[in-house]
């Protein structure tokens, strides 16, 4: 397992840069990861990535469309607010895996 | 006596009522088939048929035939579930009671789930996952002169999720066979980051599709179909030209799930991943494509749950504990053209890997590797799957 080093804490990820502990995960780590990304986050950001945390705490698989029928946001808030594959993004900074596109 | 409900006689459906039948004393339990359908259609051979290979004829079986003795079937459409009352309603309005429950109800595609997409649809937009549109294509096919050529997928999950890409292998070989490969560009535009949903298997895959000289478009998130410019738009705001469109589209779970209220937002049904017990209620069991699980939606998923799922409802007709775990086992055979095939085998926690899967008197076959054997494998599949799969009879190499 890698480690990568977030604002001063060493943080376990995988091979492609999600978080592996969601423990280690707080919102300022979830800036830091969103700057790399290129995205500022803003309220509406933070309500996706609360859904999403509480959806994978709950074991839901996640897709793009549950997302966008959750109310929280629609296809196109979803993919303004976390542009190219705004799924895999949110989840990155939201501190879980990558979402298991196998299904 | 109990009674058991099986809504669907596909092949999860078809494959759990042989199990139950054969392996509980006779006049233990009533058991029930539920499907409005009157043929069996052998899924995965529908790729073959755009290209010739296979007829409708030789995927296609009346499904009373797979229905065993001593099972009622009912070739009616079920209307709704009301898992408070343990019932299905059917079409006419009949009641039917039951103790347990087993949804195997399927996916389905939905076209209109994108916008403009129905507008080309049998015209130069087709798919491959029903037989419909398999036939259609065939035709279609047969007189193409060559153009741009795009494979795209709408959105995960998909049912068997290399299928599309064994469509742009067998694409490219029967072109070359019809000498037209040179005035045919493919392209395989595809919502996943690579050629497949696991890491290692997509690596493999993605270096075939470069060899063939397929191009390939990931991160590809469709949102409309303009059918008079001839072009596919993503979410994005990327745009990709075609001359013909294979869409495999939305899948969703079926209508009754929709009309019962308690699938997901594709009408999946929420369900455990290891006991296969849905989360609707302790006396509904879930099996096959209609469940929401992480793993493929196959007909070798199906095959790898009828041991746990028969297993787990003894034990709840009995009032125990569910100790039996389904592990996500899915394999599949990989047709990548010109007669060869790749074989890969996975599970909730194991990628896809290299190595040899056992075959007792017929040789093992080569896991992530493209073979002439797998090729074969694959075509033989077709009279394992009518003559042994859905009886539920025991197959030493795949289970």
């Amino acid at each position: 397992m890698a480690t990568k080093n977030i604002i001063g804490n060493n943080i376990d990820v995988d091979d492609l840069g999600y978080m592996t502990n969601l423990n280690q995960w707080n919102r300022d780590i979830a800036e830091a990861l969103a700057k790399e990304a290129g995205i500022e986050l803003t309220d509406r950001h933070w309500a996706v990535i609360e859904y999403i945390q509480n959806e994978y705490k709950k074991g839901t698989p996640l897709t793009i469309r549950k997302i966008t029928k959750s109310g929280i946001t629609d296809t196109k808030g979803f993919y303004d607010l976390f542009p190219n594959g705004p799924l895999k993004k949110a989840s990155l900074i939201a501190g879980i895996p990558k979402p298991v596109g196998c299904v | 006596m109990k009674r058991v409900i099986i809504l669907g006689g596909g092949s999860a459906g078809t494959m759990i009522a042989n199990k139950l039948i054969k392996s509980l004393p006779e006049g233990e339990l009533k058991i029930i088939v539920i499907d409005q359908a009157s043929s069996h259609f052998y899924q995965p051979g529908f790729l073959f048929i755009p290209f010739g290979i296979y007829s409708k004829e030789m995927v296609a079986r009346p499904l009373s035939n797979f229905i065993p003795a001593g099972v009622e079937h009912i070739n009616t459409k079920a209307e709704l579930i009301e898992p408070e009352n343990n019932t299905v309603i059917l079409q006419d309005g009949t009641k039917i009671n039951y103790d347990f429950l087993v949804i195997a109800t399927g996916s389905r595609i939905v076209p209109d789930e994108i916008e403009g997409l129905t507008g080309g649809w049998g015209k130069d937009i087709f798919d491959f996952y029903t037989i419909e549109g398999s036939v259609a294509l065939a035709d279609y096919l047969r007189n193409w002169k060559g153009g741009k050529l795009v494979v795209n997928i709408a959105e995960m999950p998909i049912k068997c999720p290399v299928a599309p890409l064994e469509f742009v292998f067998l694409a490219d070989w029967w072109f070359t066979q019809n000498n037209i490969r040179e005035k045919v560009e493919i392209v395989f535009s595809t919502p996943l980051d690579g050629a497949f949903t696991r890491p290692a298997a997509s690596k493999y895959l993605n270096d075939i599709i470069i060899r063939k000289n397929i191009k390939i478009i990931p991160d590809f998130n469709i949102s409309s179909v303009n059918t008079e410019k001839k072009m596919i738009y993503s979410h994005e705001g990327r745009e990709i030209d075609y001359d013909l469109l294979i869409e495999i589209p939305t899948n969703m779970g079926s209508k009754v799930i929709e009309r019962s209220g308690f699938g997901d937002e594709l009408d999946f049904v929420p369900t455990d991943k290891h006991t296969l017990l849905s989360k609707v209620k302790d006396n509904i069991f879930v099996m096959g494509d209609a469940a929401d699980l992480p793993i493929s939606k196959a007909g070798s998923v199906v095959h790898f749950q009828v041991d746990t799922l028969y297993k787990n409802l003894l034990l709840r007709m009995n009032e125990k504990e569910l100790i039996h775990r389904y592990n996500g086992h899915a394999n599949c055979f990989i047709e990548s053209g010109f007669g060869k095939g790749i074989l890969i085998d996975f599970n909730y926690d194991t990628e896809p890997l290299p190595g040899e899967y056992p075959l007792p008197g017929f040789g093992p076959f080569s896991l992530l590797k493209e073979t002439r054997m797998n090729h074969l494998g694959k075509l033989a599949f077709r009279w394992i799957y009518w003559n042994l799969l859905l009886k539920a009879i025991d197959i030493p190499f795949i289970s």
